[in-house]
């Protein structure tokens, strides 16, 4: 038997017409999650064709991205600020009740990012093919999943038929050697795989996450590193399962029970990549070496350790347009530097362990006069523990305002966004021109960087209150 | 979809890397719930000063993009979001094709489906088209050529079944639903 790697498992478990030279593989899709912002033109091809929704039992629905983040638009019956947000929105109620789907709604206990509530719920599960109208569908790779970001038309397509056209990808590993120091986040990590490789340095290619580093972490850093696999251009991440995998799962409420999770976990320990088979790619890191990391430019590769400089590149009028719309100019040095908005959430880093972190920097201290923090929990789920555990209080009495979950400040579309020209240390995986509003500067950086910068109004390590 | 064959046109340059989608088409145009009407939203940032303006810097704007079907871009457009909004807003504006020497992936396949060709070229084709913006350029899809006007011809890679969806106007998921037996005959399997 030839040695395969995790990916291929995987991939081969779903094929259900191989791929040949005219055509490619037809994927099975085990779990389609859907929102409201990339949906509704799928739904109108299902309705303008006379089609059903062929598996509503492997469809999450949920609203997350247009969704309003304010207590009394979600709860108190204040209408929805932004008017084609409202529309979308019942588009998608609307969608659910024709097609005969169950959402997750704007007031239900289990709503929240996408991604954020599908391994909440135990949805999300080793070995499964996961799809999403959204990029950052690669988070669940975390589980040792196959998950990627598709268009609308593709969502069409899942809605229909439960599968998708596929060519098999190449695979990368990248193999992250030793321990992450005392103080260094996944955040940092996945920042540092980035500048290491470029945004298009996984174009093509399925990463396996590999190496001590990678096994210790837990399964929300898990879904921080491959959550920002796409950044690296590559549509999917992966880590093998484990028992820190097994562990998180166990008892969630789509999580297989009794005796259904004993075979389950049994299969699951298969899913690992076999001695001696072969990666197309193989990157090699030290965690050990990794400092905080935050963005200076316009793409999560243009990425510096907290203590750096930011980069000469003379001659580069790509690299120097970008400098000019952050408004920093080469080999300035990052610490320091003055903020008007922190913002911890997202996908990336909204889950319950981001904001223990951002709270233990945060308690007994303030939010820097004239700095504007925003913490938005990935989902009810997290905002109720959070709650519970004392962590929104901290939040609110440092002066940070505290919200319902939601996408909030990760892409200006909700009503949340950064100011023209100010600077924003966000704890999101998007530093794009524009991306949290127009004219706003994002400065990526892990929960602990950014609470650490809100309490100093300026771009601070966070080891200082940390270690 | 209109099939595709040749597609016969000036290009627009824009040789910037990593134009990301939301670049393309920005967040708060998302909000809709049709794909109708995008290319006013094109660019928006970048085309539009703050006062709502067009910045007549903006290669968009200029009376010699007028009526471009091809975009040259840098390396890696399309990068970040999947948003499908980025290809229904640059085929609504015109385009018909976007060549670079990468093009991000999910990018591509929503393109693909749209009937937007991405066509990949090597290093020194597009050093020429990026030093001569305007150029008449053929692309042609069932010998899928790319051709420049001083005569010169490259290949350039395209799928096998898109590109006979592309030629032949029509699209994946009618060839998907005819799978409907083998599809049943995979979750009777897999359960
Ligand atoms: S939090 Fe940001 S990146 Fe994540 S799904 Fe929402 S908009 Fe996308």
């Amino acid at each position: 038997m030839t040695a395969k790697t995790l990916f291929e498992k995987v991939w081969e478990r779903h094929v259900v017409v191989p791929e040949t030279a005219d055509t490619p593989a037809v994927l099975y899709i085990d779990l389609h999650l859907t929102h409201e912002v990339t949906s509704p033109q799928a739904f109108s091809v299902l309705r303008s064709r006379g089609l059903k929704v062929r598996r509503p039992d492997r469809t999450l629905v949920t609203m997350d991205h247009s969704t309003p983040t304010d207590t009394a638009q979600i709860f108190g019956g204040k209408p929805i600020a932004l008017e084609s947000a409202a529309k979308q929105i019942r588009q998608l109620e609307q969608n659910c009740v024709e097609f005969g789907l169950d959402l997750i709604g704007l007031t239900d206990e289990r709503r929240g990012i996408v991604h954020i509530i599908g391994p909440e719920l135990g949805a999300t599960q080793p070995g499964k093919t996961i799809v999403c109208g959204d990029s950052h569908t690669s988070t669940h790779g975390a589980f040792g999943a196959l998950a990627f970001g598709i268009g609308t038309t593709e969502v069409g397509y899942v809605l229909a038929t439960q599968c998708l056209l596929q060519r098999r990808p190449k695979t990368l590993a990248i193999e992250v050697a030793k321990r992450l120091a005392p103080g260094v986040s996944a955040k940092d990590l996945v920042l540092a795989i980035i500048g290491r490789i470029g945004v298009n340095g996984g174009t093509g290619h399925v990463i396996e996450y590999r190496g001590t580093a990678i096994e210790a972490l837990s399964m929300d850093e898990r879904m921080t590193v491959c959550n920002m696999s796409i950044e690296a251009g590559a549509r999917a991440g992966m880590v093998a399962p484990d028992e820190t995998t097994f562990a998180y799962l166990k008892g969630r409420p789509r999580a297989p029970q009794g005796e259904a999770w004993d075979r389950a976990v049994a299969d699951w320990r298969t899913l690992r990549t076999d001695a001696g088979a072969v990666f197309d790619k193989v990157v090699s890191l030290d965690a050990a070496a990794i400092e905080p990391m935050i963005t200076y430019g316009t793409n999560p590769g243009m990425v510096a350790p907290i203590s750096g400089r930011v980069p000469e590149r003379p001659g580069d009028a790509v690299f120097a347009r970008s400098l000019e719309y952050m408004g920093l100019a080469p080999g300035e040095l990052l610490r320091d530097k003055p903020v008007q908005v922190v913002f911890v959430g997202s996908c990336t880093n909204a889950r319950i362990s981001d904001l223990e972190v951002a709270a233990k920097v945060l308690a007994g201290r303030k939010v820097a006069p004239g700095v504007r923090m925003l913490v938005v929990p990935g989902s009810q789920q997290v905002k109720h523990e959070a709650e519970a555990r004392g962590l929104a209080k901290v939040f609110t009495d440092a002066g940070a305002e505290w919200r319902e979950s939601g996408c909030s400040m990760c892409l200006g579309m909700n009503g949340d966004t950064v100011p023209q020209g100010q600077y924003c240390v966000s704890t999101s995986n998007r530093n794009f021109e524009g991306r949290q509003g127009s004219g706003a500067r994002t400065l990526l950086a892990s929960p602990a960087t950014a609470a650490a910068t809100a309490v100093r109004g300026r771009v601070t390590d966070p080891r200082e209150f940390l270690n | 979809m209109d099939p595709i064959t040749v597609i016969r046109s000036r290009t627009a340059v824009m040789p910037s890397s990593n134009i990301d989608t939301d670049q393309i088409i920005p967040a708060r145009f998302l909000t809709t719930t049709t794909r109708d009407g995008l290319g006013a939203a094109l660019f928006a940032d970048w085309r539009y000063g703050a006062d709502g303006r067009p910045n007549p810097e903006f290669v968009l704007n200029r009376p010699e993009a007028q009526g471009c079907e091809i975009l040259v871009a840098g390396r890696n457009i399309g990068c970040g979001s999947s948003r499908e909004h980025a290809p229904w807003a640059l085929l609504d504006f015109g385009f018909r094709a976007v060549i670079s020497t990468e093009i991000a992936d999910i990018f591509r396949s929503n393109s693909l489906k749209n009937g937007l060709l991405p066509v990949v070229v090597d290093e020194a084709t597009h050093a020429w088209l990026v030093a001569n913006p305007g150029a008449e350029v053929e692309i042609d899809l069932p010998s899928t050529t790319l051709r420049l006007p001083d005569g010169r011809s490259v290949r350039f890679p395209v799928e096998a079944f898109a590109r006979y969806c592309l030629m032949n106007g029509v699209d994946e998921l009618g060839y998907l639903l005819k799978q409907a037996d083998a599809i049943a005959a995979y979750e009777r399997h897999a359960g």
